[in-house]
């Protein structure tokens, strides 16, 4: 159920900054810093999402576990410019070989 | 970055370098006749972003999947959230136990842009009252990409409609084939998918990372959310992590403020100099 709840909350909400921005008159979102924001925010997300979901356990600590080796490898493919789905296959390979290996 | 390397719908706002030869800088219109050729490179060029934005459902698929998420609820989000990044935060959240008001809350941070979107596509389109809201569910960096990089209306409402439709089809339609091919896989971690998530978190910052603030962003983002990460409940960290955005907007403000003041300070002859770096600021700016 709280699954639901937040399915629901994020529909609305990205739905809603969507909507205001075709509604809302022009200038008023257009100020220089508020756009830098705009720019650095997904940024800082994006950046503690990868560092989160690849160091931190289910219980709330952290672990230098396969995941960082698929990471890596996707760095890599990112660097060489591959492609997107190359880019998490190469993660998703590295980190299922390295468990493997890891018993 | 070429077409097909164009993931989620939530990749960086450039256009396809595709879509560009046909928009000449300056702006000169092209000729009555030579209108339906044009229409059939806007058509082909919004089709080939949606191919590449749609296969990419897939990996969202497999995740939520993953993540512990019925197929309902999978698609029910690529349906009505529909934009990926902000997607794939909320999954990660609450398959590591986050509560969902701060699950929905990172997500919700990341839909923020669109916002920006929004504005510069309303100017351009000149979207009519009635077909507003249905339009702004479309609002996504691809969309906005490929509009934006139109020399005409006519043309940028038929980049927006193409895209809009080719991404949402697709999107949802890789969305159920992972969710319903993931069930099929038995333990996602076997499999190594638990690695998927923060690898599209990856693909999607790389191409962000351009200038010295987004790579300072990034870095005091990942310090916060490691050190926060032991010691508050999930979600959170992420969440106080987004605060390295304004701390480097307002490092930064400070730092060229006292740049240019000294500047000042040294007499005339320096101000080409300041006026030549704003330029470079503005310039940079614009290319996002």
């Amino acid at each position: 159920m709280t699954v639901w709840v937040a399915i629901g909350l994020t529909a609305v909400g990205c739905y809603l900054v969507k909507l205001l921005g075709l509604a809302v008159p022009a200038g008023v979102l257009e100020r220089p810093v508020l756009r830098r924001l705009a720019v650095l925010l997904p940024v800082a997300l994006l950046a503690a999402l990868t560092a989160v979901q690849t160091f931190g356990t289910e219980h709330g600590s952290l672990a230098l576990d396969a995941r960082a080796g698929g990471l890596a490898a996707a760095g890599v493919a990112l660097l060489l410019r591959a492609p997107f789905l190359v880019v998490i296959a190469a993660a998703v390979a590295v980190t299922a070989v390295l468990r493997v290996l890891g018993g | 970055m070429n077409a097909s390397a164009i993931p989620a719908p939530d990749e960086a706002p450039e256009a396809p370098p595709s879509a560009n030869p046909a928009a000449p800088a300056t702006g000169v219109t092209s000729p009555p006749e030579t209108a339906p050729p044009d229409d059939r490179k806007v058509v082909r060029d919004s089709l080939g972003v949606g191919v590449a934005v749609g296969l990419s459902g897939f990996a969202f698929g497999v995740t939520a999947s993953g993540a512990g998420l019925s197929v309902a609820q999978t698609c029910a989000l690529s349906l009505l959230v529909f934009t990926g990044a902000s997607q794939f935060a909320l999954v990660g959240a609450l398959a590591a136990g986050g509560n969902p008001l701060t699950a929905a809350a990172g997500a919700f941070f990341l839909g923020v842009r669109n916002a920006f979107y929004g504005l510069r596509l309303g100017q351009l389109l000149r979207v009519p009252w009635r077909v507003r809201p249905l339009a702004a569910h479309w609002i996504i960096d691809e969309t906005a990409a490929v509009a934006l990089a139109q020399d005409n209306r006519r043309a940028a409402r038929l980049g927006f409609t193409v895209t809009g439709a080719a991404v949402y089809l697709l999107w949802n339609l890789t969305t159920l084939l992972g969710a319903l091919g993931a069930g099929a896989l038995g333990d996602p971690r076997a499999w190594g998918l638990d690695a998927a998530g923060p690898a599209v978190f990856l693909a999607l910052l790389g191409p962000m990372l351009r200038t010295s603030a987004e790579r300072a962003t990034a870095v005091l983002a990942v310090l916060l959310a490691m050190a926060l990460l032991p010691v508050l409940p999930a979600g959170l960290p992420v969440l106080l992590a987004a605060l390295a955005a304004p701390t480097v907007l307002l490092l930064d403000g400070l730092r060229s403020r006292s740049k240019e003041a000294r500047r000042g300070g040294r007499g005339t002859r320096r101000t080409g100099d300041g006026r030549r770096t704003g330029e470079e600021r503005r310039t940079g700016e614009g290319e996002r």
